[in-house]
C-alpha cells in the first residue's frame, strides 16, 4: 500500500478555524439559535439556483431583445427580477453597459460587495486584497495580468460597490453569433465577464 | 475607522491569485459559517453594518492572513460575545483553547447627520467633493476618495447611514450618490487619464465644491 493511500484512510486533523466554527455551530445549536438542517437548507441555494447562469440569462435576453435592454440600463433590479431574480444582496441592481469604447469592471474596496442573486457568492480572487487594493488605482495592468489586454484608447470606469447598489457589467455580444438562440447565447457568457475582468 | 480592510490603493499585495474552476466553498467549515451568518441575520441577532465593523475590527494581521470566511466567523463570534449570546469562556470550552476576537469598538461615529432628508442635496451633474472625515467608528467613505473632487452621476435615493446603523439603533436616513472621480484626481497627474473611479457615497460624506 502506497504512502497515499494510507493518508486516505487518515483524514487530516481539524484545521485551528474548522474547530472554530464547529464548536460555534454546536454552542448555537445547542442555545436553540439554529436549528438542525437550516445550513444544509440555505447552503445548497448557493451550490445549486444561484450563479453566474442567471446572470448569463439577463444578459443573453438583453442581447436579443432591445426593449429589455433598455429596461434593464434603466432599473437594473426591476428587469432582473422580470427574469425571476432577486434576493439578498440584489435589493438594488444596477447594469452598466460595455461598449466598443468604454468597458467597466466592478470591485468592492471594502470588503467583498457582489450582487448574488444573478453572479452568486464571489470567487476568493474578487474578496482578496491584489485585487481590492489594485482595481481602483491601477485597473489597467490589472486587467493585462488577469488576461484582458485593454488599449490604452479604450476607457476603463471602475464601479466600487461601498454603499446599497449592486453592480452587474452587460458584455457586449460577441460577433458571429447572430444565428444563435437566447439559451445559446448565455452559455458564452462568463461570470468575469459580468465582473469586468473579461471580455467575451 | 482607518482599518486594514480600506484597501483602495494600497501597494505591494502582488498579483490576483485567479483559481480556475473555483467551487462556491473550498471546505465543509465555509459552508458552516456561510449558514452562521445567515442565520443570525435572519433573526436579527446582527445587522450588516454591525458585521462589517466587527470584521474592520479584527486584528490586521489576522484580517490579512486569513480567508473572507474566516472573517466572518471571527465577526460573528465576536457579535455574539458582544450581545451575551455565547459567552467567551463557552467559546473557548468548545474549542479546546484561545480563540481570536475582533477588538472592541472604540468610538462611534464623528457624523452628527440631519434627523431626516427631505430633499436631496446634490443633483446629477453636481461638483462635490469628499469630506476629510477619519472616524473611529465603521464608515463606509474610502480613504481614498476623502478630500477628492468628483461629480454625481446618480441619486440613488435613501439608505440608512451605516456610520449611525453600525453603532446605534437609530435609523438615520440619508440620500446616496454615485460619484465619478478622474483617476488623476486620486491618483496624481502621472495616472492613466482614460480611467474613471465611480463610487457610491451619503450624503453626510459630502460637501459642494
Amino acid at each position: 500500500m502506497s504512502e497515499h493511500d494510507d493518508d486516505h484512510h487518515h483524514p487530516a486533523p481539524l484545521s485551528p478555524v474548522e474547530v472554530r466554527a464547529l464548536a460555534l455551530e454546536e454552542l448555537l445549536k445547542k442555545k436553540g439559535v439554529i436549528q438542525e438542517g437550516f445550513i444544509d437548507a440555505v447552503v445548497s441555494a448557493y451550490e445549486n439556483d444561484i450563479g453566474p447562469m442567471n446572470g448569463a440569462r439577463v444578459v443573453a435576453r438583453a442581447w436579443v431583445d432591445p426593449a429589455y435592454k433598455a429596461r434593464l440600463l434603466a432599473n437594473g433590479t426591476a428587469a432582473i427580477a422580470e427574469l425571476g431574480f432577486g434576493g439578498p444582496e440584489g435589493e438594488h441592481l444596477v447594469v452598466i453597459e460595455n461598449t466598443p469604447t468604454v468597458h467597466n469592471a466592478v470591485v468592492c474596496t471594502l470588503c467583498s460587495c457582489y450582487p448574488w442573486p444573478v453572479l452568486g457568492l464571489p470567487p476568493n480572487w474578487y474578496k482578496s486584497p491584489p485585487y481590492r487594493a489594485r482595481m481602483v488605482r491601477e485597473p489597467r495592468v490589472l486587467l493585462r495580468e488577469m488576461g484582458l489586454d485593454l488599449p490604452g484608447s479604450v476607457e476603463i470606469r471602475v464601479w466600487d460597490s461601498s454603499a446599497e447598489i449592486r453592480y452587474m457589467v452587460l458584455p457586449e455580444r460577441p460577433g458571429g453569433t447572430e444565428g444563435k438562440s437566447e439559451e445559446e447565447l448565455a452559455a458564452l457568457v462568463t461570470r468575469d465577464s459580468m465582473i469586468g475582468t473579461a471580455r467575451l | 475607522m482607518n482599518g486594514v480592510h480600506d484597501l483602495g490603493g494600497m501597494d505591494g499585495f502582488g498579483p490576483v491569485d485567479v483559481e480556475a474552476n473555483e467551487p462556491v466553498f473550498h471546505h465543509p467549515w465555509e459552508r458552516v459559517v456561510f449558514g452562521l451568518v445567515v442565520a443570525t441575520s435572519a433573526q436579527r441577532l446582527r445587522n450588516v453594518h454591525r458585521f462589517r465593523h466587527a470584521i474592520e475590527r479584527m486584528d490586521p494581521k489576522h484580517y490579512l492572513s486569513s480567508s473572507y470566511y474566516e472573517h466572518w466567523l471571527t465577526a460573528t463570534a465576536t457579535l455574539l460575545v458582544e450581545m451575551g449570546i455565547v459567552t467567551l469562556a463557552e467559546l473557548e470550552a468548545g474549542v479546546g483553547g484561545c480563540i481570536p476576537l475582533s477588538a472592541p469598538v472604540r468610538a462611534d461615529s464623528g457624523i452628527s447627520p440631519a434627523a431626516s432628508v427631505a430633499a436631496p442635496r446634490f443633483a446629477v451633474g453636481s461638483p462635490i467633493v469628499v469630506r476629510n472625515l477619519h472616524p473611529l467608528g465603521h464608515t463606509r467613505c474610502p480613504r481614498y476618495v476623502r478630500g477628492r473632487r468628483g461629480v454625481v452621476t446618480r441619486v440613488d435615493g435613501v439608505f440608512a447611514l451605516p456610520d449611525v446603523a453600525a453603532h446605534t439603533s437609530q435609523r438615520c436616513e440619508q440620500y446616496a450618490y454615485n460619484v465619478r472621480f478622474d483617476s488623476r484626481e486620486l491618483w496624481g497627474s502621472a495616472a492613466d487619464s482614460a480611467v474613471a473611479v465611480y463610487v457610491d457615497l451619503w450624503e453626510s460624506y459630502l460637501e459642494a465644491s
